[in-house]
């Protein structure tokens, strides 16, 4: 601690000589705590997001100089001139993505409710119910690829035995975005569940016992006395589950890449075909599709953060 | 609780739900539990069509020993502890600092700053991904561990002060007020005062950031490429190219790239759940 303190004339003398930094510590010591971590998240994710939105204004490889060429990325995105079929594809699998993806949230609460229970064992049982959302998203890509498997997988042995199919789910356009977003509610039923539960654990019984007085029973429990009470869980659920959604990289990338024909291609993964990968390296046209699916993520920043802000508030 | 609780419930309902669970686990477990048998089958089951019956020989331990010693496997594990070990460390530290000061001051930036930790860590990669990348590459750690460490420590501290702070806040302040009383220097309150209180909230957070980074697949693949400095989720997929349609192999290798965070899941359980439900309950 360096106190080269400037003589302060009329402080009193028991503090005099306890220093400059003494003295001002309760001001300062919030910015020294704050400094190394604030600094590296600076550099390593607020600047990047404005160098993107800057990138996405040039023409780029990544090595020769770049070309500013203006809005001429976005234009060449609106009007689909680099890629057929890409962009909108992208952006329409993209709400499905947001769409279904919330289903999440309420076959969690749905399996919360059915694990609710004081039986023996049933600690194991959460856990094991828990078990998808540990693994990582690469490993549950594989393992729903080989459940999809048209010659072996396990669906369509079942669909076996009732004589349907077989269904090649991840070779077909139409079913291909589908196949994956089960794959990716898989670990992510098991995440809201979790938080379900813990959210029931809180639930107040006196509201219950009074709601049960009142006559109400089943589904008007549920949706009257439960549900309200499980409000901060749903909140984080749906926070995780939207971010979840439009993350959705690595099981695309895994499972089908993109394919068949671009038809599983959102965002995040059309971004990174066009910024990083045998197709090119056209930083700048990636950098614009990475703006785009920033803008949409941002009402739902801008929606948590306001929420947020209103229970600091209330505080 | 919700449904009635099954004590009160008639016998034959308790019995039935009580048989309903195990069937239940299975049908969720599914696609795991076909890894799981895929991976203790021999090769010859997988030519002769014997994909769902029983394995003609347990070959498990024989799978799992070629993964070990005969493919790039354990290279590809020691990477991701060698980058997943510092980045817990790293971002548990920063962030027990970052989370204090916004949690014990007041100023009349810090809801902002928080703010910003909060929304830099919900923005979709992609956004960073150009600019992270040309970062790293102009430091010279493009295709290195260390590379991929500072990014994860960086954006992992946003999550983490989120997590901190809120923590930190729900301590009584009054600890901090009264050391103040007494003298006691800022950085020995930190020291010593609320970080042994902080404990449950290290280690929930050293659990999920341990989850978190070992099964990142995005960064792995943008910001390394080779066994050299590759993690084992990146590495799956040439191990998986190296033994195409070996699905005994296959198998056996996704299995040891889970395992660890799943082992680390059983053994933390009460602080993966509460860091993870963080908040679930309040208000």
């Amino acid at each position: 601690m360096t106190d080269v303190s400037p003589a302060v004339p009329h402080y009193p003398a028991g503090a005099a000589p306890r220093g400059w930094f003494h003295r001002n510590q309760q001001s300062l010591a919030p910015w020294l705590f704050l400094a190394p971590g604030a600094l590296f998240f600076l550099f390593y994710v607020i600047f990047p997001i404005f160098q993107s939105f800057n990138i996405s204004l040039y023409e780029w490889d990544g090595l020769s100089p770049a070309e500013y060429v203006g809005l001429s990325n976005y234009r060449d995105l609106y009007w689909e001139f680099v890629d057929r079929d890409a962009f909108y594809v992208s952006l329409k699998n993209n709400i499905i993505w947001l769409v279904l993806y919330l289903l999440a949230i309420p076959a969690g609460l749905f399996i919360a409710l059915f694990l609710n229970q004081t039986v023996t064992g049933i600690r194991i049982y959460k856990s094991l119910f828990f078990f998808p959302f540990v693994i990582s998203q690469v490993v549950v890509g594989l393992v729903f690829t080989w459940f999809y498997d048209p010659t072996f997988g396990i669906l369509n042995t079942i669909l076996d035995w009732f004589g349907l199919g077989p269904i090649n789910v991840l070779g077909n356009e139409r079913y291909v975005t589908y196949g994956i977003i089960a794959a990716g509610l898989w670990p992510q039923t098991a995440y809201c569940m979790i938080l379900y539960l813990t959210g029931l654990n809180a639930v107040d019984p006196e509201q219950i016992e009074a709601g049960r007085l009142d006559g109400a029973k089943g589904l008007r429990m549920l949706w009257f006395i439960i549900i309200p009470q499980l409000k901060p869980a749903t909140f984080i659920a749906f926070v995780v589950t939207i971010i979840g959604a439009l993350r959705s990289f690595d099981l695309i990338s895994i499972m089908t890449q993109g394919g068949p024909f671009g038809s599983s291609r959102v965002l995040a993964f059309y971004m990174f075909e066009v910024a990083l990968s045998e197709y090119g390296f056209r930083m700048g046209y990636g950098a614009a599709i990475a703006v785009v699916l920033f803008l949409i993520m941002l009402c739902f920043i801008a929606y948590f953060l306001w929420s947020m802000y209103r229970d600091e508030k209330r505080a | 609780m919700f449904p009635k609780p099954i004590e009160r419930a008639p016998r034959a309902w308790q019995l039935t739900y009580q048989g309903l669970l195990p069937v239940a686990l299975i049908a969720w477990l599914l696609p795991l539990i076909a890894v799981a048998i895929f991976s203790i089958k021999p090769d010859s089951d997988f030519t002769t069509g014997n994909y769902w019956g029983w394995p003609s020989t347990f070959e498990g331990i024989n799978n799992y020993r070629r993964v070990f010693f005969e493919s790039d496997m354990p290279r590809y594990l020691l990477n991701s502890v060698l980058i997943t070990v510092p980045t817990v460390i790293g971002a548990v530290a920063l962030s027990s600092m970052t989370g204090f000061a916004l949690g014990v001051y007041r100023f009349r930036a810090n809801l902002w700053i928080f703010f910003m930790f909060v929304a830099g860590n919900f923005v979709p990669f992609q956004i960073l991904m150009v600019p992270v990348r040309d970062l790293t590459l102009d430091l010279g750690l493009y295709n290195t561990k260390t590379g991929l460490v500072l990014f994860h420590i960086a954006f992992q501290t946003g999550f983490c002060t989120l997590f901190m702070r809120n923590f930190i806040r729900a301590l009584p302040f009054e600890l901090v007020e009264a050391a103040r009383v007494e003298g006691v220097a800022e950085w020995r309150i930190f020291w010593f005062i609320i970080l042994p209180l902080m404990k449950p909230a290290l280690a929930a957070l050293s659990v999920l950031i341990f989850t978190f980074i070992w099964n990142d697949y995005f960064w792995a693949v943008v910001l390394t490429q080779g066994a050299e400095s590759q993690p084992v989720t990146a590495g799956i997929t040439s191990f998986n190219a190296q033994y195409r349609a070996a699905y005994h192999l296959m198998s056996a290798g996704s299995i040891v790239a889970a395992l660890p965070p799943v082992l680390m899941f059983f053994l933390m359980q009460r602080h993966f759940i509460a860091g993870l439900t963080l908040g679930a309950t309040k208000g």
